[in-house]
């Protein structure tokens, strides 16, 4: 009788049901969008921070930088090459002139590679490794040769030109030159070090990595997508403040949308010798032995290192930029909301929708009432064709939900990723205007394709808000029914 | 075999009181055929409800049998509604999205009768009323008073002791309530029910045995 009746009632009301169905599945679909949606967003973050800051990093440690006290020049300043009167050569009356150099990147500073030590002594730290981020910035250029210029000057007009006064050649006269300049990022790290750092999260190409032996050696490993950039392959030469380094590897981020950390990749002995900063770092990733362990680790190195800045996973998280933490936001707070309000509404609509029709059918159950039928029996009944309501409302949301994601991974959205690198995150006084200071930026700048993930968990999730939305409206709307007088059985309604 | 003693049925409506029944006593011996004439408003219903079950008296007893029926609780009302009394309503008050054999079976259902028995115990009870044709309609698809028939075989499915019928023929043209009456009383005859009938038609009042009148609650004897 139970699965006649509900059967009878589900068809012979077909209105009531495609409403009470056609609400639920538009909020279970809406609730599996938002999920997935923010599942993939969610992915998409990881991806960008396993980029920049490496897989098994829970905590990284860095050193706020200092504002540039009044009359001391800070390291956003201005940078300057100067050539010495012999600098360069001399051919066909233009001389070349050529230098680079390695500065620590802009906003970043370096501090004792000391803090290692004691960071590796704090309990519950598994691995730790010290990285120093560096910027090396080459200056090449062709001005017209002095000598030649001014000897032809002087032999046209006999005269030397005033004190004060420009020769009428040089670099704005009409002999002409060339300079460019070119900037890229260079990260020292530890060649021994694989667990943990921007390299354990890297997919090697071609080549090999960086190994123990390579300490003190002229060698780097680049990011596969500066190296096409920059025409280099495994084999070449590439200048790093004046120095060459042959290329022995090329690595790219293991999710192939993503930049890795730093276009170029070199020992960190070698690196804090080029560039002058001997036993310096300017960042350390430190991974604990449990996650759970985290925060003590954190709050212990706070304290072992009072001057330095202390960044967990989700401090990290949150210096994710541009569209991709939009997106996040987004889905996370008007998706969630929204998700919420129309589940909210739908599950109203189910409830009104079984009241009305319980006290539309007062004189149905009443009759049932009279004829002998037990409370439970119509409770059941009642709960029973809201359930199945809900039930067919969750698997049209499913349907529509899934058929929403679909549409979603074929149009694929692109997000914009900037992780700010640690130390960027913090607003030092780094990034002057435009120029060099993008360079760090740049690196970890990343493109993702928006993927949204189908998974179980969300399936499960839309059939047991179906399953609850049916089971709250029946439930009312059966304590309704139960509540009716047999007696109403015998009003005179023709 | 009913007894009824001294009961009072009062309505609260807010600050108002109704007294649908003042004292009434009465006793109705089994297989009996009585009808119950009264002006609207007079308590018919009322009286009905006592008998049937369906309400407590607010005071007073109605004993049905052994049972008290004034003092029994939901579910033990219940049992007895589904096992020993059979309704039949003015309205006729089927389940739309039921076809006639089904509405039939809904006597059954909580009498935890397999389906199959219910099945053909409620064809038996159709052709009994003569609508052994009609199974598979829905109410909709027959007239008033096939769709009475159908009530009546709802009613009588489960063979009970007592029948009730509240103005059974109040929505009928005369023909048809003839025709309803008829089976009623040949039903009556046939299988010993106690019926009692509510009537305003003084014609179906005629054929029963007894008659009551009630008016303003106070019940009294027709000679
Ligand atoms: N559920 C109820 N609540 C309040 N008053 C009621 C209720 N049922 C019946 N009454 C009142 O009791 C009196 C008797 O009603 P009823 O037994 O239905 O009369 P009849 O069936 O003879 O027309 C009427 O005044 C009616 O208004
Ligand atoms: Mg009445």
């Amino acid at each position: 009788m139970f699965t006649t009746y509900l059967r009878r009632e589900l068809a012979g009301r077909r209105k009531q049901t495609a409403i009470v169905a056609i609400g639920m599945a538009l909020a279970i679909a809406l609730v599996i969008i938002v999920n997935a949606v923010s599942a993939g967003v969610q992915n998409a973050q990881a991806t960008v921070l396993e980029s920049v800051y490496g897989v098994g990093t829970d905590i990284t440690v860095s050193q706020e930088a200092v504002a540039p006290t009044e009359g001391e020049a800070g390291t956003g300043g201005p940078q300057r090459f100067d050539f010495g009167a012999d600098d360069g050569a001399t051919t066909d009356g233009t001389t070349s002139v050529s230098q680079s150099r390695l500065e620590p990147e802009r906003g970043t500073t370096t501090f004792d590679a000391s803090a290692l030590d004691t960071v590796t002594t704090v309990d519950n730290v598994s691995a730790a490794a010290a990285t120093l981020a560096l910027s090396n910035t080459s200056f090449a250029g062709e001005v017209p040769d002095m000598a030649a210029t001014d000897s032809t000057d002087a032999a046209a007009t006999g005269t030397m030109p005033a004190a004060g006064e420009r020769p009428a050649g040089g670099p704005d006269g009409a002999g002409g030159s060339a300079f460019s300049v070119d900037s890229f990022t260079v990260l020292g790290l530890d060649p021994a070090d694989e667990a943990v750092g921007p390299l354990s999260s890297v997919t090697l190409t071609e080549g090999r990595t960086l190994a123990a032996a390579d300490a003190d050696t002229n060698v780097a490993v680049l990011d596969s997508s500066y190296a096409t950039t920059a025409s280099l392959a495994v084999g070449d030469t590439v200048t790093i403040a004046d120095t060459d380094f042959e290329i022995v590897g090329l690595v790219t981020a293991t999710t192939a949308d993503a930049a890795t950390a730093s276009n170029v990749y070199i020992p960190l002995d070698v690196a804090q010798t080029l560039s002058g900063l001997t036993d310096q770092v300017s960042d350390i990733y430190v991974q604990a032995s449990a996650s759970t362990a985290i925060n003590q680790v954190q709050s212990d190195i706070e304290t072992a290192l009072p001057d330095s800045t202390v960044n967990t996973q989700s401090d990290l998280a949150s210096s994710v930029s541009g569209s991709l933490s939009s997106a996040s936001d987004l889905v996370k707070n008007l998706g969630l909301w929204l998700s919420l309000i129309v589940l909210a509404a739908a599950f109203l609509i189910a409830i009104l929708f079984t009241i009305s029709g319980v006290t539309r059918r007062t004189r149905e159950f009443g009759t049932l009432k009279a004829i002998g039928w037990s409370n439970g029996k119509i409770v059941r009944q009642v709960a029973g064709e809201s359930l199945v309501q809900g039930l067919i409302g969750g698997a049209v949301g499913i349907v529509v939900g899934l058929a929403g994601i679909l549409v979603i991974n074929l149009v694929a959205p692109t997000l914009t990723a900037g992780a700010a690198t640690s130390t960027e995150a913090m607003g030092g006084p780094g990034g002057g205007p435009g120029g060099f200071g993008e360079a760090a930026a740049a690196a970890a700048t990343s493109d993702i394709l928006l993927s949204v993930p189908v998974t179980f968990s969300v399936i499960l999730l839309a059939v047991g808000l179906s399953v609850l939305g049916g089971l709250i409206a029946g439930m009312i709307g059966g304590w309704r029914a139960s509540s009716l007088r047999p007696a109403e059985a015998l009003r005179s309604i023709a | 075999m009913y007894e009824l003693t001294n009961v009072t049925k009062t309505y609260s409506q807010g600050k108002r009181t109704v007294t649908a029944l003042k004292n009434v006593s009465v006793s109705i011996p089994n297989g009996q055929m009585v009808a119950i004439q009264g002006p609207t408003g007079g308590g018919k219903s009322t009286l009905l409800q006592m008998l049937g079950a369906l309400d407590r008296p607010t005071d007073g007893t109605v004993e049905l049998g052994t049972s008290n029926l004034s003092t029994l609780g939901d579910g033990k009302l219940g049992k007895i509604r589904a096992t020993e009394i059979g309704f039949v309503f003015q309205g006729f008050n089927l389940i739309p999205t039921l076809t006639a054999q089904e509405n039939v079976e809904t006597a059954l259902a909580p009498l935890g009768i397999p389906a199959s028995e219910r099945k053909s115990r409620a064809a038996e009870a159709l052709a009994a009323v003569g609508l052994g044709e009609r199974l598979t309609h829905l109410p909709a698809e027959l007239s008033g008073g096939q769709q009475q028939r159908v009530a009546i075989a709802r009613a009588l499915v489960k063979e009970p002791t007592v029948l009730l019928a509240d103005e059974p023929t109040g929505n009928l043209d005369e023909d048809t309530r003839d025709d309803i009456m008829e089976l009623l009383e040949g039903l009556w005859r046939d299988r010993g029910l106690t019926l009692i009938v509510v009537t305003h038609d003084t014609a179906v009042a005629a054929r029963a045995q007894r008659r009551l009148h009630i008016k303003q609650g106070v019940l009294t004897e027709v000679a």
